[in-house]
């Protein structure tokens, strides 16, 4: 068996696990039994006799929000794999271009203008893309310098300008019913997540996901220095503009629907080369797997620990940092 | 950012001068129990936050200089003309205060009050606030209950004790009443209540949240009580599901339309019994937000609501009573009816 076989099996056994630990454990006691019976009536097609109540947590709550963190966390990992390939750098998370903070400070405004559920999804999904866009623009014009190099650093600064808009718009709202609901946005959670909210979420992730996965044999010649990559005879412009586009619509749709949500970016990318070493063929496919699982069983903690939500946000970033800590401590040669 | 005015600038190096006089005046302790200066005449106040403005319109509307936000049309309607359109000031707030001491000083204030929590920070807010402008700066206790004794302090702060009493025994009494009728009440017939927040309804008030002390008065057991905490939340529906509460009152016209057709919150007991409430916001919110004297019909609303038998009050009328006491103005039956509808 390949090592990469191996790692893509581990990857989906534990998202298989995520998956199961996610429909049995919630708020609302379901028991073991009657999960069984729901399964058994949905692919034989026979009424399982229980409770509308118990169906309806099953399938239209716990249902989408599963489906939800498994899209968000594949989208959030592949875009920081995606990332930290172009920009050789394995610190980098998606939202290096500003991804999350114009998706942020879309949603904020979404909240301090009142557009109601979908059109705060929408702004946030349009500010995202317009960020890495802008950054983009800005940074193509800066003809001085690697051109890497350059569309990283104004990616901090255009994203520190986003942060500031944030900061004004909640400064602005109304302390009593707008603050509190954009400091829960900003903390990230999939617990209103509905039915209706896949679609577009699934959407842009499936496309950026299916751009980036076919051009992930590509990238592992664009994490070789730029004259190297030119001389094996690869156009690493459009490349580059690709892999950004690819992995901002997906970074951009998967925080309009759940929020801020860093470090699974950072971190998931680290455990998939752990996984499969750092060949990006190899590595795509195992982080959307890996980020899937990870996210869902994040998403499972958070509302299962208490009565009310613990935001994925904090819950990733408390998990996270210790990890990260632990990789880079233990880390032989991962990268490279 | 406007100028700098050199008046200003003057005035407040002459209140300050002027400080140390002032501690000589008669003084009344404020809510969190601070010694304030009784200004010799009232003429201006600044309110620090929107329930301190609230506090002010209904004590004496004249003297407020201007609101923390300014009132919407469909709210100014309800207010007294010439008063509920005066400009936005921003709020006193600390550290992020939006409102400049500087703009503060040039708005002349004999008196600039606060409502709400009586906590360290905002007794050294208003010790600080107090001594760089040489205004008087009173705190008062922006709880729920604490709202007579609130107006008694406003009433000698301003001079309007007369009307302060009013008012405070208006909302006595109205405790008084309420509080007896509900004491009579089983626990076991005391509904259960989730507070749904949100055009998805799930935010919601904890346990110890201001947002939730109108429901906590009633002896209402509030679904979200098993997290004790001082703010608001996000919950997840299965969770509303499990508490499956008796009633759910809501502040957000989209949720209270969505809620009754939509399949998967039709397993909440409320939802099946029709017994989803659209809280009334005009000209200010009923049950919350800002948490001001505005829950004081707020309370009637809402015991209405959960122990129909023992309050048979008319609602309509007590509302035009509240408004035309409280607010100075009258509503149309057509504004009533808006105001009932919990739109705005």
């Amino acid at each position: 068996m390949t090592s990469s076989l191996r790692g893509n099996l581990i990857a989906l056994l534990l998202l298989a696990l995520a998956v199961l630990a996610a429909f049995a454990l919630g708020r609302f006691p379901v028991a073991p039994g009657d999960l069984a019976r729901l399964v058994w009536s949905f692919f034989s097609g026979e009424p399982s006799g229980l409770p509308p109540q118990i169906e309806t947590v099953v399938w239209n709550i716990r249902g989408p929000r599963i489906v939800a963190a498994i899209l968000c966390g594949a989208a959030l990992a592949i875009a920081g794999c995606a990332f930290q390939g172009l920009f050789r750098n394995p610190l980098v998370s998606p939202d290096i271009l500003g991804a999350s903070s114009g998706a942020a400070l879309g949603a904020v405004i979404g909240i301090y203008l009142s557009l109601g559920l979908f059109g705060t999804q929408l702004a946030a999904f349009i500010g995202g893309l317009v960020a890495v866009g802008a950054v983009y623009a800005v940074g193509s014009t800066i003809r001085r310098g690697d051109p890497v190099l350059v569309l990283v650093l104004t990616g901090v600064v255009v994203g520190s300008l986003l942060g500031a808009g944030i900061g004004l718009v909640k400064y602005w709202a109304d302390p009593y019913n707008q603050l509190p609901a954009m400091t829960f946005w900003l903390l990230g959670s999939l617990a209103g997540t509905a039915k209706p909210d896949l679609i577009p979420l699934l959407g842009p992730v499936l496309i950026g996901a299916v751009v980036l996965l076919a051009l992930r044999w590509r990238m592992s010649v664009m994490s070789l220095p730029e004259e190297e990559a030119r001389a094996l005879g690869l156009a690493t412009g459009p490349l580059r503009i690709a892999i950004v586009a690819a992995a901002t619509l997906v970074t951009a749709a998967s925080v309009a629907a759940a929020g801020i949500i860093g470090w699974v970016g950072l971190v998931v990318p680290h455990l998939a080369r752990f996984l499969v070493g750092p060949d990006f063929g190899r590595l795509m496919p195992t982080a959307a797997l890996l980020g899937g699982g990870y996210l869902l069983a994040i998403d499972t903690l958070a509302r299962t620990a208490a009565p009310v939500e613990t935001p994925l946000g904090i819950l990733t970033a408390v998990i996270g940092t210790p990890f990260f800590i632990w990789l880079l401590a233990s880390a032989r040669g991962g990268w490279s | 950012m406007p100028h700098p005015d050199r008046r200003a600038v003057l005035a407040g190096l002459g209140a300050t001068l002027a400080a140390p006089r002032l501690a000589h005046a008669t003084t009344i302790r404020d809510g969190a129990g601070r010694e304030v200066p009784v200004p010799g005449k009232v003429e201006r106040i600044f309110p620090a936050g929107p329930p301190a403005a609230i506090l002010i319109y209904t004590l004496a509307p004249d003297l407020l200089i201007g609101w923390p936000r300014a009132n919407r049309p469909e709210e100014r309607e309800f207010l007294l003309p010439g008063i509920g359109d005066r400009p936005e000031v921003g709020r006193i707030t600390g550290r992020g205060n939006s409102a400049n001491l500087e703009a503060v000083l040039q708005a002349k204030p004999d008196l600039i009050i606060d409502s709400g929590s009586t906590g360290r920070t905002y007794v050294e807010l208003a010790e600080r606030v107090q001594q760089q402008t040489g205004i008087p700066y009173a705190l008062l206790d922006g709880r729920f209950d604490q709202t007579p004794a609130s107006y008694r302090i406003l009433g000698q702060l301003t001079g309007r004790s007369e009307r302060a009493e009013t008012l405070a025994r208006w909302c006595e009494d109205s405790f008084a009443t309420i509080r007896g009728r509900i004491a009579a009440i089983p626990p076991e017939k005391r509904p259960s209540v989730y507070y749904a927040r949100g055009p998805r309804g799930l935010e919601t008030g904890l346990g110890g949240s201001i947002n939730v002390e109108t429901l906590s008065f009633l002896g209402a057991r509030n679904a979200a009580a098993e997290q004790q905490g001082s703010g608001l939340a996000q919950v997840s529906l299965e969770q509303v599901l499990a508490w499956n509460p008796d009633v759910i009152v809501t502040i957000d016209l989209a949720f209270s339309e969505s809620v009754r057709s939509d399949p998967n919150w039709a397993g909440v007991k409320a939802v099946r019994e029709g017994r989803v409430h659209l809280s009334p916001k005009l000209p200010f919110g009923w049950v919350d937000f800002p948490p001001s004297v505005n829950r004081a019909i707020g309370l009637w609303w809402l015991a209405k609501l959960l122990y129909p038998a023992q309050f048979p009050e008319d609602i309509r009328k007590l509302a035009r009573d509240f408004h035309t006491l409280f607010y100075q103005v009258t509503p149309s039956e057509a504004q009533l009816d808006r105001v009932l509808a919990g739109r705005g």
